[in-house]
């Protein structure tokens, strides 16, 4: 199995979806000949034509509201927002007609786009290029929220997100794109986009992380076992709906939670994932439920990027403290 | 691919063609030895100042950087115009009109190298900070330019975009709310023919950006945007307009973007060596040095002594940022608002005394 990294194997889910369903097409800024200022549909417009692999102007609402028109009218759009940054012209979109036409027409109009956008920080990238904005994503009904962590994971999710008959949010976070390289088969196998995965097993803590916190929580869990300490590790993948089945048997396993994301601290996922184990498992739970995020401010210019982004350290000393906790 | 004008539909103003022959009488203002060398002097800075941004950028020590090669003179030609009541409200290649404003070069590599103290410019201090998502300066401008209305002042908003900008929603509604409102705002688009890979041609249908104006009511015309002569009257005619209460213009200045979009970018990928190249010819230093020396008796000596002295500030400038620490990092909680929150102060708490 050829090994690829997440940015490859993206590419191989897009151009595999092209080659089995003439109403896919691929719309976005810098998609065509460029193939993407990451390079994700690099070659796609000269093997599927100019007609089904298309740039637009820089015109954001258009291409979410376009998006939708055209699966209305049959087509599988999977559109490209150049950055998370610069999605927030097409929420409009999203938030009043995507996520909404199939309930307003009572299924008789449905929305079946995918709307893909680079996302995260970690790249000392400029300003508007690092956000992390799924909770307000997850905040819209009718959507869904998809985020991968490894390139196996991108090939399987993307799939599935074209295929959903519902609008799914396609976020990838840019850290990763290069990062680690697995053998993904390029076999066509869609992964499911309503469950969580779990990365790792272990006895003491749950560790929770989706993205490129995936990585840090990884690390952590290393370091913790080498501390004797053993961690769950799950990938939340599907942000919306939430696997909340998943989440809620380890840490009646574990009793210990640790929720990892790199977007802000307040009204972010992890106060949901929280709130649900407050409601549903407080006989299991030994110790308070930890979360480790981003702060509360804006993504700082790059000098001071790293000081933002969680990492393994701050994912250990939360751990060390709801381990002493019990 | 030539640079698209339409001169039928309304006529591209120049002073100097590409070699530097006046093809009109030249305005007012440029028959001062002083004002062309000041012109020119400001182009080769910013010149001067990119090639620096790009190797400090290529050896790791400034971020993702967007060269305004090849546009200088629509920055410059913008800027000289403009008055200190004015307010700038750029795009992100606008370097050489932010420097001729006051901006300092130490900021400006700040600004670039990841830390915010770049933005707090210590003279214009009402300009606004380069504006990355694009277009939505445009409303902005209309904002500032309805404030000077409202407290009787006599500035002028000027907001610069690409052409790629004409195609967001923020151009058309900002541009639709300076022609109702009559505001004393001038937009300016540089055309310099790409958005990244996206051609001028497939980004709009429209024969000039400038025809763009129609829609809200107010006048537009197309400047040759390598023609700093061009590019500043055409300005100071729309800022005298602005001022006298008649209200915005949009200006289109034609030019071209030599280097790739940004140092994140290969333009190899998409546009042809030789397309670059032809337009090479057309750039706006050579030219004005040609009218320089046939008519100011500019001599070699005299651009040696500004290269060199180019260099000289711009190296100063790159070692006193390169020397400069960063911020402190609770800096991040301290700016959001006016007063941190008690949230943040907890954040900040946790960060220790970083
Ligand atoms: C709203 C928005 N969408 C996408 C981007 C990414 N992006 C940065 S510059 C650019 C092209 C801009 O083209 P143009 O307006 O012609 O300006 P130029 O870069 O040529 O100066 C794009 C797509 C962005 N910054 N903002
Ligand atoms: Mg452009």
């Amino acid at each position: 199995m050829p090994e690829c990294t997440m940015i490859e194997a993206i590419r191989m889910a897009l151009s595999r979806a092209l080659k089995e369903d003439p109403d896919v097409i691929i719309f976005g800024e810098d998609v065509g000949i460029d193939g993407g200022v990451f390079r994700a549909t690099d070659g796609l417009t000269q093997r599927y034509g100019a007609s089904r692999v298309r740039d637009t102007p820089l015109s954001e609402t258009a291409i979410a509201g376009m998006a939708v028109g055209a699966a209305a009218h049959g087509l599988r759009p999977v559109a490209e927002i150049q950055f998370t940054g610069f999605l927030y012209p097409a929420l409009d979109q999203l938030a009043n007609h995507a996520s909404r036409l199939r309930n307003r027409t009572r299924g008789r109009l449905t929305c079946p786009l995918v709307l893909r956008a680079p996302y995260g920080g970690g790249i000392k990238a400029p300003e508007h290029h690092s956000e992390s904005t799924e909770a307000m994503l997850a905040h819209i009904p009718g959507l869904r929220v998809v985020i991968p962590s490894s390139p196996a994971r991108a090939y399987g999710l993307l799939l599935a997100a074209i295929r959903d008959p519902d609008p799914v949010v396609f976020f990838e976070p840019k850290r990763l794109y290069r990062a680690i390289r697995e053998p993904v088969e390029d076999d066509g196998m869609a992964l499911p986009i309503n469950k969580a995965v779990l990365l790792r097993e272990g006895a003491d803590v749950t560790l929770v992380a989706w993205g490129a916190m995936i990585t840090e929580a990884n690390e952590a869990a290393d370091q913790l076992a080498e501390m004797g300490i053993s961690a769950d590790l799950i990938d939340l993948a599907s942000l919306k709906p939430l696997d909340r089945g998943t989440i809620r048997s380890s840490v009646e396993k574990t009793g210990r939670c640790v929720i990892v994301h790199e977007a802000p601290l307040t009204a972010g996922l992890g106060a949901e994932i929280a709130a649900d184990l407050a409601e549903h498992c407080m006989t299991s739970l030994l110790a308070p439920i930890r979360r480790v995020t981003g702060f509360d401010t804006v993504m700082p210019y790059f000098r001071l990027e790293a000081h933002y982004m969680p990492d393994a350290a701050r994912i250990l000393k939360a751990v060390h403290n709801v381990m002493e906790f019990a | 691919m030539p640079i698209q004008a339409d001169h039928e539909l309304s006529g591209v103003t120049v002073f100097l063609d590409p070699a530097g022959l006046p093809v009109l009488d030249l305005p007012r203002f440029a028959r001062h030895r002083e004002t062309l060398v000041a012109l020119y002097s400001a182009m080769v800075r910013t010149r001067t100042f990119d090639a620096k941004a790009i190797s400090l950028q290529r050896t790791g020590r400034l971020g993702t950087y967007a060269s305004s090669l090849g546009q200088e003179a629509v920055a410059v030609g913008i800027a000289s115009a403009m008055s200190d009541e004015d307010v700038l409200l750029p795009s992100f290649r606008e370097h050489g009109a932010q420097l001729w404003r006051g901006v300092s070069l130490e900021e400006m590599f700040l600004f670039w190298g990841g830390d915010e103290r770049g933005n707090d410019f210590a003279v214009a201090r009402q300009d606004f900070p380069v504006c990355i998502p694009v277009a939505s300066q445009f409303p902005h401008a209309a904002g500032v330019a309805l404030a000077m209305v409202q407290k009787g002042e006599p500035g002028v908003a000027v907001a610069v975009g690409g052409d790629g900008a004409t195609s967001k929603g923020d151009f058309y509604e900002a541009l639709n709310m300076v022609g109702i409102w009559t505001l004393p705002a001038v937009f300016v688009i540089a055309n310099n023919q790409w958005a990244i890979s996206v051609p001028r041609v497939d980004q709009t249908r429209a024969r000039a950006l400038a025809d763009k104006a129609v829609a809200a009511g107010i006048p537009g015309e197309q400047v040759d945007g390598n023609d700093v002569i061009a590019v500043r009257e055409a300005i100071e005619r729309a800022l005298v307009r602005a001022r006298s209460g008649k209200g915005g213009t949009l200006i289109e200045c034609l030019t071209y973007r030599l280097g790739d979009h940004t140092t994140a970018d290969d333009a190899s990928r998409y546009r042809a060596d030789e397309e670059v190249s032809s337009h090479w010819s057309e750039e706006p230093l050579v030219r004005l040095r040609a009218y320089l020396v046939a008519h100011h008796g500019w001599a070699k000596k005299d651009e040696e002594a500004l290269l060199h002295g180019c260099r000289d500030q711009i190296e100063k400038a790159a070692e006193a940022y390169l020397a400069t620490p960063p911020q402190p990092v609770r800096s991040m909680f301290e700016y959001l608002y006016a007063d941190p929150t008690q949230d943040q102060a907890a954040q900040a708490g946790e960060l220790g005394d970083a």
